[in-house]
């Protein structure tokens, strides 16, 4: 009935108690905690790594990851479709903008594609965005071609701020659009399509405008006749000559210039004709007189 | 004297940062079984160590979170006889405890029952330097006890001033700041055996605690188990453990005397043991269910299994009547008692103005004691409990726990002790810095 074998020490061992306090020692308590997770996982995962062909492995597979994604179809644009544009200018549009679809819409630059397209002279304005189901949208403000300039490379069109829009064979083909010439013009357009809109009574004489040394207009009219302009508030000056005109009938008469490049004193050049006849009327008028 | 100085204040500085970590083991190494108690300082007074007793006697600032007793192995009387085997009995209480606890305790303050306790009152008088008496006049005066010729091997465990006497007026608790020019003073003093300690420092350096406090057991369940009024008007407090008997006279809140009787509750189970031919176990079990010191008539009928596995059917199936169980402890008992009695009129307990005794301690569980105890030790007997403190076990509220509540409070409130005081200049070493820094304050 005895229990065989040594009595058991319920004592704890030296190591034993010494490990408790161990453990009841809250610094120690921490470091198993935190510190030697943590320890352990860095050790693994820098062990894991210190192989450069793992390293590269897991490069690749993180890069053939973001392709797989980039590829699947709901992010593949298919087509581009142009808003408001011409055929012309959605031509250039195609041209200047060359993409291979279909493309992940990852890889597609919209702000660049933006840029590009207002690269065009003729567009003015361009959005780029890519709709749901694929479509590349970029929907373009033309410029509206407002004077037709002779400039030295030819006959160009511009638009209303004097901005070149595209280029001009034949001047018929626009008769409907006022001709500016001279170099410069291009600068002033405001100005000259304010000219215009006030001489709208003598439109019809009006062949064009012509800029001079790049900082003053001339009215060209038919009859070889033109109107020469100052640099400041040609405006006005245009809208006294059309006055006179109006009531004094100036240019249907025998000039060749009006001269208002001074405002203070326009001067008038008239027709050697109309000199010699002018010069013998006065004659005829002073000569009793003064002889 | 000065290399007890340096060991008593090398332990002061030790509980004070145990205080200041806010957690202490508590640990009472008896003969019989050894406690741990796990203390932890907090609220607001967590650091209150000043004079005076403050709300709930010190109590309110700790509370045990940890307590586990274990069967004390390698002891006899108190004392360390198998220090391997002690040294594991300590480790399992105080693994257990802070397992309980789930804190991990540096510092232990001990007590023990062992090592002969023995008394001395000492008196010393001197003039005082200043108009009223600093607190240098009080270490003055307490280095101006003369100590009495105590023996080789002996350490003074405690030396605590317990009256102070200013010219004519006596009976002062403190006297710091009172006015007069001669101060004299009353000391107790307490010496133990040099091995006992040096044993438990090893026992305990061995655990990896470290000694933060010493206290006589006799002392510590003198402070749980009496209550104010007996402390104040005088009583002694009669530790029944299990080696070894503890007593303890205190008057006026302090203990002026101590000693040991070297019996107790296990000479009784070795008396059981013997005259009923039973192993030890068998025997403190049955001492512990059926014991008693008082036989009536009805306990010639109740009859006690004695039992046994030796296969000897006649053996096995012994029985004996609680009355011969009486008739041999009863006559342990009375001898333990007439020692202690012996003892108390030895240091004159007569004299004081009130004779109350108490009695606690393991043994004092045994019942019939309190009919038996006044018959030897007078009319003003009673059984004693230790006080509640906090978190405490319900397991550990008896009265063989008055020592370890008792080193609790000794822990929370210590009285001032001698090494408590600045050592006086003229007591240090001749080439000390400190002495030539007195004689520069002095003259300049």
């Amino acid at each position: 009935m005895r229990p065989i074998g040594r009595f058991r020490d319920p004592a704890p061992s030296r190591w034993s108690y010494r490990l408790h306090r161990l453990m009841l020692t809250p610094g120690f308590r921490l470091f198993l905690r935190a510190g030697l997770p943590a320890l352990c996982v860095f050790g693994l995962v820098s062990g894991y790594l210190a192989d450069p062909d793992r390293r590269q492995m897991l490069v690749d597979y993180g890069t053939d990851l973001r392709v797989q994604i980039e590829q699947r179809p709901e992010f593949m644009v298919k087509l581009m479709a142009i808003e408001g544009a011409s055929d012309e200018v959605a031509e250039d549009l195609r041209e200047i903008i060359p993409i291979d679809f279909p493309i992940s819409s990852f890889d597609l630059e919209l702000e660049q594609i933006r840029v590009r397209a207002e690269e065009i002279d003729a567009v003015a304005n361009a959005a780029v965005r890519i709709k749901p189901g694929g479509v590349l949208t970029v929907t373009v403000i033309e410029r509206e071609p407002s004077v037709v300039w002779r400039g030295r490379d030819g006959l160009e069109l511009l638009d209303a701020e004097g901005h070149r829009v595209a280029s001009l064979d034949r001047r018929a083909t626009r008769s409907d659009l006022p001709l500016l010439a001279g170099d410069g013009a291009d600068a002033a357009v405001p100005e000259a399509l304010e000219l215009f809109e006030v001489s709208e009574l003598i439109a019809p004489r009006i062949r064009g405008l012509l800029r001079v040394g790049a900082r003053r207009w001339d009215v060209i009219l038919d009859r070889d006749q033109r109107i020469l302009l100052p640099e400041d508030d040609a405006v006005s000056a245009l809208q006294r000559v059309i006055g006179l005109d109006q009531v004094q009938d100036l240019l249907a008469r025998d000039l060749t210039v009006v001269d208002m490049r001074n405002p203070d004193r326009p001067t008038l050049r008239m027709t050697t004709d109309a000199a010699e006849s002018f010069r013998e009327t006065s004659m005829s008028i002073w000569e009793p007189a003064s002889r | 004297m000065t290399d007890l100085y340096q060991s008593q204040r090398t332990m002061r500085a030790m509980r004070r940062a145990a205080l200041q970590r806010g957690v202490v083991a508590v640990l009472d190494i008896g003969t019989s079984k050894i406690a741990c108690l796990i203390l932890r300082f907090d609220g607001p007074d967590r650091l209150l160590l000043t004079e005076g007793v403050g709300s709930l006697a010190g109590q309110s600032s700790f509370r045990v979170i940890g307590a586990a007793t274990t069967r004390a192995r390698g002891m006899r009387i108190g004392e360390i006889d198998t220090m391997p085997e002690t040294e594991r009995a300590i480790r399992t209480a105080v693994q257990a405890a802070q397992k309980m606890a789930m804190v991990r305790v540096d510092h232990a303050i001990v007590c023990m029952s062992g090592g002969q306790p023995r008394s001395y009152g000492l008196a010393g008088e001197a003039e005082i330097e200043a108009d009223h008496v600093t607190e240098a006049d009080v270490a003055r005066v307490l280095a101006a006890c003369d100590v009495p010729d105590y023996g080789d091997g002996r350490e003074v465990l405690h030396a605590q001033p317990v009256n102070f006497a200013l010219d004519h007026r006596t009976g002062m608790g403190d006297p710091r700041g009172q006015i007069g020019n001669r101060l004299a003073c009353d000391m107790h003093m307490l010496t133990v055996d040099t091995a006992l300690i040096q044993n438990l420092l090893y026992c305990i350096k061995r655990c990896d605690l470290e000694l933060a406090g010493l206290a006589s057991s006799a002392y510590v369940s003198g402070i749980s188990s009496l209550v104010e009024d007996e402390q104040e008007l005088g009583a002694a407090c009669i530790d029944m453990g299990g080696g070894a008997t503890g007593l303890s006279i205190f008057i006026k809140k302090h203990m002026i005397f101590a000693d040991t009787v070297r019996l107790g509750g296990d000479h009784v189970t070795l008396d059981i043991s013997k005259g009923l031919q039973i192993p030890l176990s068998v025997a403190e079990r049955i001492k512990t269910f059926h014991g008693g010191v008082v036989a009536t008539g009805m306990d010639d009928r109740d009859m006690i299994e004695l039992g046994g596995d030796t296969g000897d059917w006649d053996h096995d199936r012994r029985t004996v009547s609680r009355a011969e169980l009486i008739g041999i402890i009863r006559p342990r008992m009375e001898e333990l008692l007439e020692d202690v009695r012996e003892r108390l009129d030895a240091a004159g307990f007569d004299h004081l103005p009130s004779q109350q005794i108490v009695l606690t301690g393991g043994a004092s569980q045994m019942p019939g004691l309190d009919v038996l105890a006044p018959k030897i030790l007078g009319q003003q007997v009673r059984i004693g409990r230790p006080m509640r403190v906090h978190g405490l076990p319900q397991a550990a509220t008896g009265a063989a726990f008055s020592s370890a509540v008792g080193l609790c409070l000794f822990a929370a409130n210590p009285q001032d002790e001698w090494w408590d005081f600045e050592i006086p200049a003229d007591r240090y070493p001749t080439r000390s810095l400190k002495r030539a820094v007195k004689w520069f304050k002095d003259n300049w």
